[in-house]
């Protein structure tokens, strides 16, 4: 049998890495099961494992709390490699470089022949990522995950999970739809059983929103697009975890050897060239641009390319200027002062800034959250949206509950079991503490706490008998009790209705009156962040326990 | 100067023309079809689906049974048995829809859904009277998934034999309940299709109505804004009851939630009853169980009396044959 060409294998490495990490993303709900009755819910699948392989959220974890949070030791598996072998992860196994090298192999009218060989040669804006990198470590040491606005994984997660699957599951349903009201027996046959397959593979339980959706989308189209004009333009110029391998694959031992002697200067490794690292001849090598996706040694006519251990020939490292590293500097040392200067850090808290259960305290919050979205994918009941303006700039994308949308369900802390980074700390079922008596609770989980508009509310404004918020409340005694009054409504009749009232000893914030309050638009009661059990400045009460 | 002069046959000019006009015939008619067809967009009338689902009375027979025991299952039994059997209200071929509480997230013993175990029982004795299908299901107000997973119904259901199905919002049509307040509303498509519907309620408290029993189950058929209905609940249960008229009912008392309902969470509100009330006639069942553990008399719930003034039943259980038994 002869061995498959390397960039074969390449090939079905990144089909197979691309896959896993679709497939874990769509796992990336809880769907529910009819065999387990199991009354703590978890999921089956390790869904953020691609994180816990990423160097790069590692070392910012590590650098903004001075520690490694559960699993991130495996990126190890990746980084000691990359210091021996170069930038294999970006070639072989990094799903969003995938998707860039798919999209690079389209053949534009500005991207062929002479143009594309010359897009494909060494730029120095390549080292664009260098500095982006530069500055988000150094923020991270002032104590800030935004690392997470560039990470791959992160932008991955964010664009395809909150932006391209919601729409995909969308047109999915709506073509569904139109196919099952066929009048057609056959066709509602075909569509039933499309939809059954669809269901098992990719379709949501429930059709899921978030805000800035569409923004987040666009990017993610936008960044892809870019392959139309530049080769993997994202993996070249702007990705920091690219950028991070590169620095550590300064001292690779595998490189490629060239033979000058075979090079009849035909241009055609740099074809195909997907890093931007000149394998051509005549021209030193740029190792830490380079994927190690082998296209140049296949491609050349002469065999005159092939990567091998201490190959003995001078390549270039990583291209810095030193006023460019400086500017990363301190843009680095800048952004996390610059931001919290503002009003909203530390003052003027924004009243719907409504953190997951089990996260962590402001500011230890967004040393780690590295704004993914997996807690939000994860999110039974959709409550979790990327921030845009509630966290202030530098919160922009992290998540917030919107109890509008959905509210925090009562034993569910599947969003604390799949944050990567530690932000929202895993939490047990028991940990949150919502299925008891919450006021004699050890230390319930709190997000907010509730209260009324009584202009807006039926009982207290209309004379109307309503209570869905009592109904709905959670917890046990609940905190919204009801007090009987007599009314007299519009036309003179004396009437009894109850109104609610708000316990603050037993109210979570969990947001389930304000989903549940039938005055649609603007609820008649509302939860607000003050209360909340992670932070100690951001109370009302002087004691809110009771007994 | 040089101009680019065309050379035009006349049969190409005559062809070319053709062409236009034919596009423009074809641009005019299409407007003209569309333009007749322009109306003030309704929503689409709601499909009248009233159908009892109730079985003769027989005198020879009690109207409610009242069981006492320790398995929950064996409760099930003894409870259809006394009534005269499954058979007299299941018959072979039928599609049977079983109704428990499904719709908070939480454990059997918390008692906010029906006990797993009588949903289970009644699965079987359906399956054993030659139902055809027999279908479990229940619009939620929690999470679904986590609702049916935790409440133990689905895995239970599922092994003795039943379709367990988590709403789709494709699953709801658009219904004329044809009651005094409530006419048109989403309903779960099930609920028009089936030949019985077995209620299989839980005895919790509610702030509202002091208690929630059969005929609140009702809620979980409906989509659409039902938080609405609180606001005349008396008027709504009725309207409710009169649309679905089940072939049976079985009201979970084997664990009651005594305070904090509809959802508790807990345990200390929880009181052991170890007893099952099933019967032909909800009302009288509703107004027996309200004052078996509530002490509410029926004056202080309304919608009995108004439920027997539309011939649902009787509120006047005492009147009713009764069959009480301890096992």
């Amino acid at each position: 049998m002869r061995f498959p060409k390397p960039t074969k294998l390449r090939t079905l490495s990144q089909i197979v890495f691309f896959f896993l990490f679709l497939f874990l993303l769509l796992r990336t709900e809880f769907r529910g099961s009819l065999t387990a009755s199991a009354s703590e819910i978890r999921l089956p699948y390790p869904v953020s494992l691609f994180f816990q392989f990423d160097p790069l959220v590692a070392i910012s974890n590590a650098l903004s709390s001075h520690a490694l949070y559960r699993g991130l030791l495996w990126s190890m598996v990746v980084l000691i490699p990359t210091m021996f072998l170069g930038r294999f992860f970006c070639g072989w196994i990094c799903p969003l470089g995938s998707i860039h090298h798919f999209f690079s192999s389209f053949i534009s009218e500005r991207k062929r022949g002479k143009q594309l060989i010359d897009s494909n040669r060494y730029k120095r804006w390549q080292t664009t990522k260098y500095y982006l990198l530069i500055a988000s470590l150094v923020a991270a040491v002032f104590g800030t995950g935004i690392v997470g606005w560039l990470d791959p994984f992160s932008l991955l997660v964010r664009s395809v999970g909150l932006s391209i699957l919601p729409a995909t599951n969308h047109a999915l349903r709506a073509s569904l739809g139109v196919l099952e009201h066929s009048r057609y027996p056959f066709v509602q046959t075909v569509s039933g059983a499309l939809h059954f397959i669809l269901g098992a593979l990719l379709l949501s339980f429930k059709q899921p929103h978030f805000r800035l959706g569409i923004w987040l989308g666009l990017i993610f189209v936008f960044l892809v697009a870019l392959n139309f004009r530049i080769t993997r333009f994202w993996c070249r110029a702007l990705c920091p975890l690219g950028a991070l391998l590169g620095i550590v694959s300064r001292w690779s031992v595998l490189g490629l050897v060239k033979n000058p002697e075979h090079c009849n200067d035909c241009n055609r490794c740099l074809l195909r060239c997907q890093g931007g690292d000149d394998p051509i001849g005549g021209v030193p090598w740029h190792q830490p641009e380079c994927h190690l996706c082998l296209n140049c040694v296949d491609e050349c006519p002469e065999h005159g390319l092939r990567f091998q251990f201490f190959p003995g020939q001078k390549a270039v490292g990583v291209d810095l200027q030193r006023r460019k590293v400086l500017t990363g500097l301190a843009a680095g040392v800048a952004v996390v002062p610059l931001a919290r200067s503002t009003s909203g850090f530390a003052t003027e808290r924004h009243e719907r800034l409504l953190r997951p259960p089990g996260a962590l305290d402001e500011e230890y919050f967004l040393a780690r959250c590295i704004r993914c979205g997996e807690c939000m994918k994860v999110c039974p009941n959709n409550a979790l949206h990327p921030a845009f303006s509630e966290a202030g700039i530098e919160g922009l994308w992290t998540p917030v509950l919107v109890p509008r949308i959905g509210y925090c369900e009562t034993s569910c802390v599947l969003c604390s079991q799949v944050c990567p980074t530690g932000a929202i700390w895993e939490i047990t079922e028991r940990e949150k503490g919502w299925s008891v008596d919450v006021a004699r609770a050890d230390k319930p989980i709190r997000l907010g706490t509730a209260f009324y508009d009584r202009g807006r509310c039926l009982p207290w404004a209309m004379a109307t008998e309503c209570i869905v918020c009592e109904e709905w409340c959670p917890t046990s005694p609940k905190a919204i009790y009801l007090q009987p009054v007599e009314m007299i409504d519009a036309t003179g009749n004396s009437k009894q209705v109850k109104q609610p009232y708000l316990d603050p000893s037993h109210c979570v914030g969990c947001g389930a009156c304000e989903y549940a309050c039938p005055v649609q638009d603007r609820p008649a009661v509302y939860v607000t962040s003050v209360g909340e059990s992670r932070s100690r400045t951001n109370q009302i009460l002087l004691n809110r326990r009771k007994g | 100067m040089q101009s680019d002069s065309i050379h035009l046959s006349r049969r190409d000019a005559l062809v070319k023309l053709l062409r236009v006009a034919g596009a423009g015939a074809g641009a005019a008619g299409l407007g003209l079809w569309l333009s007749k067809h322009s109306w003030r967009p309704e929503p689409a009338l709601a499909m009248a689906a009233k159908r009892g689902h109730t079985i003769a009375t027989d005198p020879k027979l009690p109207e409610m049974a009242v069981i006492t025991g320790d398995d929950p299952a064996q409760l099930t039994r003894q409870a259809v048995e006394e009534l005269g059997g499954i058979r007299r209200f299941i018959a072979r071929g039928d599609i049977v829809l079983v109704k428990p509480n499904i719709g908070w997230d939480r454990t059997p013993e918390q008692a906010a859904n029906t006990n797993p175990d009588v949903v289970a029982e009644v699965i079987r004795q359906c399956s054993n009277a030659g139902a055809k299908r027999v279908i479990v299901t229940d619009v939620s107000c929690n999470d679904p998934r986590r609702c049916f997973q935790r409440s133990g119904i689905a895995e239970a259901a599922r092994l003795a034999g039943a379709e367990v199905v988590l709403p789709d919002p494709a699953m709801f049509k658009d219904v004329d309940l044809q009651g005094e307040i409530l006419r048109a509303w989403p309903v779960l498509d099930l609920f028009l299709n089936a030949d019985k519907i077995i209620n299989v309620p839980i005895a919790k408290h509610h702030s509202l109505t002091g208690t929630t029993l059969g005929m609140k189950n009702w809620y979980g058929m409906l989509g659409g804004p039902r938080h609405l209905l609180h606001q005349r609940i008396h008027e709504s249960l009725v309207d409710l009851a009169d649309f679905v008229r089940p072939t049976l009912t079985i009201v979970d008392c084997y664990r009651i939630l005594a305070r904090n309902g509809p959802t508790g969470g807990n345990l200390q509100d929880v009181i052991l009853k170890k007893t099952l009330v099933a019967g032909t006639d909800p009302v009288a069942l509703d107004a027996y169980v309200a004052k078996a553990y509530w002490n509410l008399e029926v004056s202080s719930l309304p919608y009995l009396k108004m439920a027997a003034n539309r011939g649902l039943g009787t509120y006047e259980f005492e009147k009713v044959r009764t069959q009480i038994k301890t096992l």
